[in-house]
This record gives structure tokens, C-alpha cells and sequence, in this order.
């Protein structure tokens, strides 16, 4: 075994890791009303890992640590970028909402930087331990992170829900993977699988196993039909945990779906397409039917981010068809949805700093009263909807160009379906921006009008992005080109 | 100049509208005054650009692709920023432009409520890039793109600045248009991995013209792009949305939507449904002829019975673009010339119309048939403009109606080889039918609305005739649809190198 230890490729998770110690330590010596300063803190903690994310990416090479169960490739390296510019926005977005509540300032940021270094774990796990630890690491702290506003039922309620199904999911993944773990003679690379699932001399067992998996990840990535707990949950959390939930929770589940079916079953694949098939679909169709007839904007939020979820699956379940165009699609559209939905739940956080309301109907007039935030809400939610020029367009694009790509009835079929499904959400989306401009506003505001500095950042952030990428995806393009590990 | 020709001079066409936006967005809300100066010389620098194209188009070649830029743009989808304008597109695109100017003129006094003249020229200035890049993409996905560009400034003009109703007219016609394009980026999908090599370049792919194909498969991507560009258009049965999005939307929205959009649609199945798919093209024609006198008839006969004015030449749109569709459904050149040249005088004449049912509303503040009455009287000028627009509309010899109307009832008489001649025959009965029914209604709402003497409850109201705003922005389509009609060469030498070669392609195809 090599002896020397390539600290470089760990850079990020240790510089991180360091963060978080420092964010701890300043919080308990030196505690700050505001808990202003410990955001700062943690957002500086985040770009400097950043750093090491940026040298790995320019030297290149591929890093194998621990016997190939973490691996620093390109793949890796766009989705660790992915995961800490998504954190950093988090904390804008959470400055002054933490701020404001008087809850524990200090630990909000430890437990959401926690998370966050689970996600970077995971983007590097390539065997089934690294992977399950890494989802327990992303999980664990955002159950807290559900209940932080502990006075509220509501948030109560979220935390509980979230965490017994967390943990169910985790159970039923924990299952199945033992059974591949024990089928396949005591395996947990996923390369070693790899070799086993092509061999196809696995028992029938191993397409349970890997069924069980992947429900396991189904719950974690709120597919129907395991989403019950989204709604919510997203609506109990203190919305920036929502955002961070939808999002980059979302993403983690994700990243884990793309590692073990690309790493692992890929050969396997009658196994795992009829699975994310039926996910998809149902994803797609429930999500949106359901958000149809919400009221309330979080919750509306997140039965979007259930359809998007199944948006994203469309790509995976032909994936053995149009490998390299699904993967593509796969991290375009992650990167796409974490712009766009961070955005809208930007705006969510600022209206309902003015209105004190997470209805819809309090969008009324939004256009009037606040032309600037009216149009950032309404490129979002439009960019959610696939319009162009907004960035959702070009997302929805790769996706269907996977289905095209794979061909056959099947990934027609399912493309339709998502067609049809674009459409259908579009009434929802286009339902806020009905309100924000042909409505007049009805109230008098509730609360300060100002959006403050760290959220204008926020915003700003992802407004780039909608718009940037949406006439010019090829800077997206190219780096879900790079990040194919085929 | 060489700038100019080699792709910088569309590139302008296109996005100056944009730059002009961002100009006016960055206006503060209450210098009205700057806004609309800026707005308007936005536009009128677009159709500057616009002649400089008119002037410098090579006019022996109007069949190619001319001011072309090819530019690498989604590489990775192989998608690029290829544009070019031919003789099809160049008298569409001047079109978009002159219209777009007569609208931010005549709105100059008359914001439809709740005003924001700021919020009402910035869509109008992102419509026009959407409109022009559309009518100059040669790439299915930038075409894609400025095809749904345009969505977004309607649904907001129409639900904004709307009538009573406008909420759900503004939510149906964006998810008709959305339903249509998603089925239509699909086939773009389809047609870019079943052709050998994979492009999105609609010369290169015309140029295939679906060798390789199996027919079948061709017919199911010609259905995605039909339902895309058909609700467009709009043909019957998808017309449901056009008298409520008319009906709602604001005089300038339903101008623009009526002299423009609907070209997109018309211009789509000239520019990529056929010469792309030429077999299914054949396959379609008769369904579309049908289709297209349905729309003639039913669309004269609902005219018939409207009580509104607007209305009324919202259904008269459908019944005209019937003879845009019947026109390109025969396939021949002399047709596809009649429907371009029909694409354009229904955008004047159409688009006069709206201004005009928008003058008389704001004058009378209605626009019910059976209210109105003496507009001679009152307002003689606006009265025979309205007079001159209705003969124009119903196809008056002498007039640019007549060379989009008469043609392609005569040619679907002799439609082109391999297609049912006695159905299309047929089909030219019923569209002769249509123009006796056009006649019918034109005339009769002129009648209701001009003739007589004012009604009691207006005698004594004082109505303007024609603000110098309206003259300045009407008089350059009134003396297009004498200039086209007096002088149809005019457009017919320009179309007819390209229409030819669209023609030629898709005979070919379907002989070899």
C-alpha cells in the first residue's frame, strides 16, 4: 500500500471540516447577538474550500484514495464545486432569517456546514459504506436543522416526519444493500459489483436488492410514490432549510442514484429502468397535479421540486440506452434546478419578510409593490416552467435529448409524458405570476420592506445564472460534458 | 459594409429590440417621455437596419440564404447561431419591423389601463426580437428559442394591460403556444437523431429532405411539428384561443399578435415542415387543405353571428389564414408564393383592422355591433379608412388582399402531381364559398358600424376623427396595401426565387 497520503485530493472535506471547527469554537467564545458574524464566518469557511476544489480542477488528474472508495475525479469535482456554491447561497439566503429568530444562531450554521460535508463525500464515494455514511452525513443534520424553529408545531412536526422517514429509508437501503453485499460474495466496491451485475449470473434476489436500493434513494430524493413527508416538511422548516433541502438534499440523493447505477449496476439495467421508469412518471405527473391545487407557496415549492425530481429521473431511467447524453443531462440539470429554485425560495424568504405570509394570495400586486422582486419571482418560476430564454429551458432540453437519443418506445413514451408534464406545470408557475402582475396588491405590508444586502447577493446569484445560462447554456454544457465519467 | 453583410446587419435586426429594452427598464418609471422617445427609436433603428437589409438583398438570388452568420453557439448539442435571411423571410421580417413601429407610435397617447408605459414598450421591444429572430433562424433550436421568445411579452401584455376576461385569455393562448411547442421540440429531437448527420441546421437538414426516413416515422414527426406550428397559425380545430387572446389583449397586443405571430406558425410550415419533411408533407396536404376550408367556412360563419367587433375580425384571422394554409397545402410554387404574399397582406390589412376596432372602442368605449352606428358621420375620416380596410380584407381586386386570396383558389385547382386533384377541387368550392361569406360579413359589420345615423346614446358625444399619432402610424400600411395590391411584383419578385426552391425541393423529393 502507498504510504504517502494524497491530502490534496481530501482538500476540500478537510478544509471544510476545519471550518466547521472554527465556526463552533467562535460561536461558543465569542457569542454575537446578531449571529451575523458567525454567517460570515461560515460563507468565508466555504469559499476557501472552494480553493482546493478549483487546484484539483485544474491539475486535472483523477485521485483514488482508500482502495478506490473515494475517488477525486472530474465528475466529482463539478459536483463539489455544485454543492458548496449551493451552501454558500444557503447562508446568504439564512443571514438575516437566522439573525432575526432567536434560536441558536451558531449551530445552524454548524449543522447546515455538517450536511454540506456530507455532500462532498459524496460526490467522491464509489463503494457502499462511503456512499451510506456519506447519506447518513448529509441527512442527520438537516433533521435538526427541520426543528430549528422549536417553538413552532409546525417545525415540530416537519423534524419528526422527516426523521422517521429518513431513517426508515435508510433502513431499506441499509437492506438492500447487505443483500448486494452478500450476493455478490462480499463486495462493497461498486466497481467489484460492477464486474458482477455484467457477469449476469446474479439470482434473481439481486434485482431486490437492488429495488430495495433504490427505494432507499427514492425516499431521499422525494419520488413518488415516497414524497409524502416533502410537503411537510418543506413547509414546517425555516424556509431557507427548505431551500437548502430541496435543493441540495435533493442533489445529494441524486449524486448517490448517479454513483451507484453508473459505478455499480449499470449492466444490470432490466433491474433499475422499469424502477426510475415508474418513478419517473409518477413523479412527474403526481408532483404536478398536486401542486396544481396548493395555496400556500412552500408547499406549492414543494410539490415542484417533486416534479422537477421526476424531471431529473427521466434522463436515469434510459440511461443504459444514451449513457453519456443521460448522465450529461443528469448534472446539467442539477446544476440548473439548484440555480433556479434557490432563487425562488430567495424570493419566498424576502416577500414573506414584508408580508409575514407563505400564502400565494399574499403575491397579489407583487409587480406593483416591488416591480425588482416581481420579476426575479417571475423568471424563477418561469424558468422552473422550461421557458425560454430562462435557463429551465435548457435543462429540459438535455433531458429530452436523452430520451431522444435512447430511442425505443419506452424512453418515447416517457418523454411524451414529460412533455405533457411541462405543460400542465406551467399553470401553476404561471399561476404566482398571474398574481404578482394582474392582480392588485391587498394589504398593507406586515413587515420592513428593505430585502436585506446578503439575500440581495443571493438573489442576484442565481438571477445570473437563470439568465446567463439561458442564452448561453454552453458554459453549462461544457462542464456536464466534462463531468462524464465514461 | 462588409460588416453588415456577413451576419452583423440581421444580428442588429434581431437584438437592437433588446438592447432598446434594457435601455428603457433602466429609465426610471416617471420620465414617460424618455421612454417612449427611447422606445421609439429603438424601433425605428431596427427598421432602419431592416431597409439597410432591403437594400443591400441581392435580389437575383433571393433563393439563398443572404447576411448569413454561422457562429458556434450550444456546441455540445451542436446547436449554432446560424442565421440568414432568404426571399421568404426578408418581406416577413420588414413586416414585424414596420408593424412593431406603427405600435409604439400609436400607443404614444394611449396606454390602455393600468398605463406603465414603461412595462407596455419593454414587452413590446422583446416581442420584436423574438419575432425578428424567428423569422432569421437557420438553426431548429434558435428557432425554438425566438419561436417561445415571444410568449412571454404576450401573456404579459394580454393579462397586464387586458379587458375584463383577459386572466384566462392570456393563461389559454400561452398553453395552447406551450402545448404545441413542446410537442414540436420534440420532433426537432426526433428529426436530429434519425437523420445522418446529426444537425439541427434547417438548410442542411432541407437539403436531406428526409432521406433516410421511414415514412411512417416521418408522418409522426411532421404531427409534432403541424400541432406546433398549427395552434400558431391558428388552424381549425386549434383556434379555440385566438378570439379570447384578441378579444382581452390591448389594440397594439392584438396588432402585433394578428400582423405577426400568427406568421410564426404559417412561416414555420413554410420554412421547416415542408422542405424538411416533403414526403409527409405530401401525405398531409389534403388533411391540411381540409383542415384549412374548415377554417374558412366556419371561420366566415362565426363572424356572422359576432355581436363584437374585435371579435368579429379575430374570426375573420381565422378564415384568412385558412387561405395561407389551403394555400401551402397544394405544395405548388405559385401557391406557396400566394401564401406568403397572403401572410402579408393579412398582416397589414389585419393588423389596420385592430387599430381601427382599437380607435373606435376608445372613442365610443364600446365595441358592440348593435351599439354603434354613423362612425361617417361622426368621424368620416376614421370611418372610410375603416371602409378602405374592409374592402382590402374581403379581397377587392386593386388591393394586397386580393393577390393572397385569389391565387390559392385558383391554383388549388391544379395542385401539385401525386395530390387528390378532385378533393382539392373540391376544396376550392368551399374556399370560393369563403370569400362570398367574407364579403358577407366585412361588409356588414362596415355597415353596422359606419352606416346610419348615430345611435341615440352617442348623438351628442363628441368623437375625435383621427389623432396626428394614429395618422402617422397608419399611413405607411395604408399605402403598402395599395403599393402591394396596385404592384404585387413588388413581394412576388422577392418570394419567388425562394418559394421556388421550396417547391423544387419538396417535387423532387416526392418524384425521387
Amino acid at each position: 500500500m502507498n504510504p504517502v497520503f494524497d491530502y490534496h485530493a481530501l482538500a476540500p472535506e478537510l478544509v471544510l471540516s476545519g471550518a466547521i471547527v472554527v465556526v463552533l469554537v467562535a460561536d461558543l467564545l465569542f457569542p454575537d447577538r446578531e449571529g451575523l458574524q458567525t454567517s460570515r464566518l461560515a460563507s468565508l469557511g466555504i469559499l476557501v474550500a472552494l480553493v482546493p476544489v478549483l487546484t484539483l480542477a485544474i491539475d486535472g488528474a483523477d485521485r483514488s484514495l482508500f482502495g478506490g472508495g473515494f475517488v477525486v475525479d472530474d465528475y466529482a469535482i463539478a459536483l463539489k464545486a455544485f454543492f458548496l456554491l449551493v451552501a454558500y447561497v444557503t447562508v446568504l439566503v439564512s443571514a438575516d432569517y437566522v439573525g432575526e429568530g432567536d434560536y441558536y444562531k451558531g449551530e445552524f450554521y454548524f449543522l447546515l456546514m455538517s450536511s454540506v460535508l456530507g455532500m462532498l463525500a459524496m460526490t467522491s464515494a464509489r463503494d457502499l459504506i462511503s456512499i451510506f455514511v456519506a447519506l447518513e452525513l448529509i441527512s442527520i443534520p438537516t433533521f435538526v436543522l427541520a426543528g430549528w424553529r422549536k417553538h413552532d408545531t409546525k417545525s415540530n412536526e416537519a423534524a419528526i416526519k422527516y426523521y422517521l422517514i429518513g431513517v426508515l429509508s435508510s433502513a431499506v437501503m441499509l437492506y438492500g444493500m447487505s443483500l448486494i453485499y452478500g450476493l455478490s460474495g462480499g463486495k462493497v466496491l461498486l466497481a467489484d459489483i460492477g464486474k458482477f451485475a455484467a457477469a449476469g449470473d446474479a439470482p434473481p434476489l439481486f434485482a431486490v436488492a437492488i429495488f430495495l436500493t433504490l427505494v432507499g434513494f427514492a425516499f431521499k430524493v422525494s419520488a413518488v410514490p415516497f414524497h409524502f413527508w416533502a410537503p411537510d416538511t418543506y413547509e414546517g422548516s425555516p424556509t431557507p432549510v427548505t431551500a437548502f433541502l430541496s435543493v441540495a438534499s435533493k442533489a445529494g440523493g441524486f449524486v448517490a442514484i448517479l454513483s451507484i447505477i453508473y459505478f455499480g449496476f449499470f449492466e444490470a439495467d432490466e433491474s433499475w429502468q422499469p424502477v426510475l421508469w415508474a418513478l419517473a412518471a409518477a413523479s412527474m405527473t403526481v408532483g404536478n397535479l398536486t401542486a396544481l391545487r396548493q395555496t400556500n407557496i412552500v408547499r406549492m415549492l414543494a410539490y415542484s421540486s417533486v416534479a422537477q425530481g421526476g424531471f431529473i429521473l427521466v434522463p436515469l431511467a434510459v440511461a443504459q440506452d444514451a449513457p453519456r447524453a443521460s448522465f450529461e443531462a443528469v448534472v446539467i440539470y442539477l446544476f440548473i434546478y439548484g440555480a433556479m429554485n434557490l432563487g425562488a425560495f430567495a424570493v419566498v424568504i424576502a416577500v414573506a419578510r414584508r408580508t409575514r405570509s407563505g400564502e400565494i394570495e399574499s403575491y397579489a400586486g407583487l409587480g406593483q409593490t416591488a416591480p425588482v422582486l416581481g420579476i426575479l419571482m417571475s423568471a424563477f418560476l418561469l424558468s422552473l416552467a422550461g421557458i425560454p430564454p430562462l435557463a429551465g429551458w435548457f435543462a429540459k432540453f438535455v433531458m429530452f435529448r436523452a430520451v431522444f437519443e435512447a430511442g425505443g418506445a419506452g424512453a418515447v413514451t416517457l418523454g411524451v409524458i414529460a412533455a405533457v408534464n411541462s405543460v400542465i406545470a406551467f399553470f401553476y408557475y404561471a399561476g404566482v405570476a398571474r398574481r404578482i402582475w394582474f392582480e392588485d396588491p391587498a394589504a398593507e405590508l406586515a413587515g420592513p420592506a428593505r430585502v436585506p444586502a446578503a439575500l440581495t447577493v443571493a438573489l442576484a446569484m442565481s438571477a445570473a445564472v437563470v439568465l446567463v445560462i439561458g442564452v448561453y447554456p454552453q458554459l453549462f454544457a461544457r462542464v456536464g460534458e466534462l463531468a462524464v465519467p465514461l | 459594409m462588409d460588416w453588415f453583410d456577413s451576419g452583423w446587419g440581421l444580428t442588429l435586426a434581431i437584438f437592437l429590440p433588446v438592447a432598446g429594452m434594457v435601455v428603457v427598464l433602466a429609465i426610471p418609471k416617471a420620465q414617460e417621455q424618455a421612454i417612449k422617445i427611447v422606445a421609439l427609436l429603438t424601433t425605428l433603428a431596427t427598421l432602419a437596419a431592416g431597409v439597410g437589409l432591403l437594400v443591400r438583398f441581392d435580389y437575383d438570388d433571393t433563393g439563398d440564404l443572404q447576411f448569413e452568420a454561422n457562429k458556434s453557439w450550444i456546441d455540445v448539442i451542436q446547436s449554432r447561431y446560424h442565421i440568414g435571411i432568404d426571399g421568404i423571410a426578408l418581406p416577413l421580417l420588414l413586416l414585424s419591423m414596420v408593424v412593431t413601429v406603427a405600435c409604439v407610435i400609436y400607443s404614444w397617447d394611449h396606454f390602455p389601463a393600468p398605463h406603465n408605459p414603461k412595462g407596455f414598450l419593454a414587452l413590446t421591444l422583446l416581442l420584436e426580437t423574438g419575432m425578428n429572430g424567428t423569422f432569421a433562424a437557420q438553426d431548429l433550436i434558435l428557432f425554438f428559442i425566438f419561436f417561445e421568445l415571444v410568449l412571454l411579452p404576450m401573456f404579459f401584455m394580454i393579462g397586464v394591460w387586458g379587458g375584463p376576461n383577459r386572466v384566462y385569455a392570456s393563461i389559454k393562448f400561452f398553453l395552447f403556444t406551450l402545448f404545441g411547442s413542446a410537442l414540436m421540440l420534440l420532433s426537432f429531437l426526433a428529426l436530429f437523431f434519425l437523420t445522418e448527420p446529426h444537425t439541427f441546421d434547417i438548410p442542411t437538414l432541407a437539403e436531406a429532405a428526409g432521406e433516410g426516413l421511414v415514412g411512417s416515422t416521418q408522418n409522426l414527426i411532421f404531427l409534432g411539428l403541424f400541432l406546433g406550428f398549427a395552434i400558431k397559425v391558428p388552424m381549425f380545430p386549434f383556434h379555440t384561443w385566438l378570439p379570447d387572446a384578441h378579444t382581452e389583449a390591448p389594440t397594439v397586443g392584438s396588432v402585433i399578435l394578428a400582423a405577426v405571430l400568427l406568421k410564426l406558425g404559417t412561416y414555420g410550415f413554410v420554412r421547416i415542415a415542408l422542405p424538411v419533411l416533403p414526403q409527409a408533407a405530401e401525405d398531409w396536404a389534403p388533411w391540411i387543405g381540409l383542415l384549412a376550408v374548415i377554417g374558412i367556412i366556419y371561420g366566415a360563419l362565426c363572424c356572422l353571428a359576432q355581436r363584437d367587433m374585435k371579435r368579429l375580425i379575430a374570426f375573420s384571422s381565422v378564415a384568412h389564414m385558412g387561405f395561407v394554409m389551403l394555400g401551402i397545402a397544394t405544395l405548388t410554387d405559385f401557391e406557396i408564393n400566394a401564401a406568403v404574399f397572403g401572410m402579408v397582406a393579412h398582416g397589414l390589412i389585419t393588423g389596420m383592422l385592430f387599430f381601427l376596432a382599437g380607435s373606435v372602442q376608445e372613442r365610443y368605449n364600446t365595441r358592440e355591433l348593435s351599439r354603434l352606428g354613423g362612425l361617417l358621420v361622426q368621424a368620416p375620416r376614421l370611418g372610410w379608412i375603416l371602409g378602405f380596410c374592409a374592402m382590402a380584407s374581403l379581397g377587392l381586386p386593386g388591393l394586397a388582399g386580393f393577390w393572397g386570396e385569389f391565387p390559392a383558389i385558383l391554383s388549388a385547382y391544379e395542385p401539385l402531381e401525386g395530390l387528390p386533384v378532385e378533393t382539392f377541387r373540391t376544396f376550392m368550392v368551399f374556399a370560393a364559398i369563403g370569400t362570398v361569406l367574407a364579403a358577407g360579413y366585412l361588409l356588414w359589420m362596415f355597415q353596422r358600424v359606419a352606416f346610419g345615423e348615430p345611435k341615440p346614446e352617442f348623438e351628442s358625444a363628441h368623437i375625435h376623427d383621427v389623432h396626428a399619432p394614429e395618422w402617422i402610424a397608419w399611413t405607411p400600411l395604408l399605402l403598402l396595401i395599395v403599393a402591394l395590391g396596385v404592384y404585387p411584383n413588388l413581394l412576388f419578385k422577392i418570394t419567388d426565387g425562394a418559394v421556388t426552391g421550396v417547391a423544387d425541393g419538396v417535387a423532387k423529393a416526392i418524384g425521387g
